[in-house]
């Protein structure tokens, strides 16, 4: 079963401390041995976006995110986890080494 | 009632959790088990009058379950995958002894009040697959529409099944912090209906609290060396055998200093007293259930008012402020207090808490009657004013507001 977790940041948390890299790469390191790490990466700012619409006859690009908020998503893991509750434990030692809130989804 | 119905009330609070937690473990799902567990039951109430109770009728619930939740998958397996139809209905497992059975109902339990789930849904959860009401008790219970009920509930089933949420008794290390979550939740049960909310609902609900205090026994029997979950069967033993003397035949509050002590239930104290007593000889420290539970027992020892041991209530309350310093249990401290050393000293304490509980009526309440006792009727009178704008419960309404008239007489 793959888990997405998804790193919740708003604009004054956005960018991370190297503390906080470090950490997380030590995460990761642990993920690996023990078989949970399927794939990690950080985002740039949501002002960073383009979102293209190709539905119709012409293909329209807009500059910045399909949604407007406060709280965008700042990062990701996917994981392998038998369970919710294994995924639970790992993303909660996720938001602790990148030091934001995280949200939990499966995969289909 | 006939003799068959009350049969079937009784097999029907004493089965259900069996019969779904022993179909959730063999087919994974829990729509399925409590539909199926729905069906059985239905057809048990259609043929037990005319057959008579069969001779084990939970194995007769669990068989005729098991035959309607294979009906359902063989409907549905057109789009379902074969292979696990077929792995079901091979399913050939001789009958669960005792004590897996019981680690089925566990298990259904924590599923129910995983912490996944938001409170409110493990509440509805449990009281649909663990203590088996209908949607429409479940509704009533709550206040809210039938359909947005078993919205809540088909929802809750739905995020278990993609979520993956485990069907699992939690591992060693996890089991303290999990079972603590399920006594949250069936604690708030009793308390919404020991303390009903709303302006047109009963002040106490008879089936909330029963249905909390039955599934306390419940975990009770699966868990029992669990010292708060006595705990908190001692805690809602005590306080439920108060609850014909705590609302006067016009329905207002009577406080427990004033109720009629020979109304109290004596069978409900004597178990939660032995509860207390089993819990003090085990020795080991007490949770915050354990020492709510004590503080009742020390209420409900006292044959009058007078004879309440105050110091022993205000000691205990001292232990709990070490485990739970929240302002609520500050203020249940300085009541206790006041009878013990004067109003002036509760009321320093309690005033300390004014940005914390300004919006609790309990709060406002308990200022009044201080600021009463010391003769400051002004002060007193806009305290309860306070309290009754901000109070729920119709009988409390009622007692707050005799208070605040009577001080306009004196």
């Amino acid at each position: 079963m793959q888990y997405l977790v998804s790193v919740i940041a708003d604009e004054a948390t956005h960018a991370g401390t190297p503390d906080e890299r470090a950490a997380i790469d030590v995460f990761n390191e642990q993920m690996i041995a023990d078989g949970n790490w399927v794939f990690a990466g950080g985002l740039a700012a949501p002002s960073a976006a383009t979102v293209i619409d190709n539905r119709g006859a012409e293909t329209v690009f807009t500059d910045g995110p399909f949604v407007e908020s406060k709280e965008f998503l700042a990062g990701f893991w996917v994981m392998e986890a038998p369970d919710l509750d294994a995924a639970l434990k790992l993303a909660a030692e996720g938001s602790k080494v990148c030091n934001r809130r995280v949200e939990v989804r499966p995969f289909l | 009632m006939s003799e068959v119905e009350t049969a079937i009330t009784q097999v029907h609070h004493e089965e259900w959790a069996r019969v779904v937690a022993s179909l959730a473990r063999r087919f994974g799902d829990l729509d399925i088990a409590e539909e199926a567990a729905a069906e059985a039951f239905a057809i048990a109430v259609e043929k037990w009058p005319a057959d008579g109770v069969p001779p084990n009728p939970g194995a007769w619930l669990t068989t005729t379950a098991n035959r309607k939740a294979i009906d359902r998958i063989r409907r549905e397996s057109k789009r379902d995958d074969k292979h696990k139809e077929a792995q079901m209905l091979s399913d050939d497992e001789p009958p669960e002894s005792l004590g897996a059975i019981d680690d089925e109902r566990l298990r259904l339990i924590f599923t129910c009040c995983h912490p996944a789930l938001a409170m409110e849904t493990r509440m509805a959860l449990t009281l649909r697959m663990v203590g088996g009401l209908t949607v429409p008790e479940i509704a009533r219970a709550f206040l809210v529409q039938e359909t947005a009920m078993g919205q809540r509930i088909t929802r809750a089933k739905a995020k278990i099944k993609a979520a993956r949420i485990p069907y699992r008794v939690p591992s060693a290390e996890d089991l303290p912090t999990r079972v603590s979550g399920v006594l949250a939740v069936l604690f708030l049960v009793f308390n919404e209906g020991y303390l009903a909310t709303g302006a047109e609902t009963d002040p106490v609900r008879h089936e909330l609290t029963a249905e909390a205090i039955r599934l306390t026994r419940l975990i009770r029997a699966l868990m029992p060396n669990d010292g708060e979950v006595a705990g908190l069967l001692a805690l809602m033993l005590l306080t439920e055998a108060r609850s014909t003397a705590r609302v006067s035949s016009t329905g207002e509050l009577v406080t427990l200093v004033e109720q009629d002590r020979g109304a109290w239930d004596v069978t409900m104290i004597g178990e939660g007293h032995r509860l207390v007593r089993e819990r003090l000889a085990s020795g080991v420290a007490p949770g915050r259930y354990q020492i709510l539970a004590a503080i009742n027992a020390v209420h409900t020892s006292a044959r009058a008012v007078g004879d309440t041991d105050w110091s022993q209530v205000v000691a205990l309350y001292d232990q709990l402020v070490r485990l739970d310093s929240s302002a609520i249990v500050v203020l249940n401290r300085a009541i206790a207090v006041a009878e013990l050393d004067g109003p002036e000293v509760a009321l320093a304490a309690v005033d300390r808490l004014d940005d914390k509980l300004a919006g609790y009526h309990a709060y406002h309440a308990t200022r009044a009657d201080l600021l009463r006792r010391m003769g400051r009727s002004q002060e007193s009178r806009a305290a309860y004013d306070k309290a009754i704008e901000l109070a729920g419960n119709t009988a409390e309404t009622a007692y707050l507001t005799r208070r605040r008239d009577q001080l306009g007489r004196a």
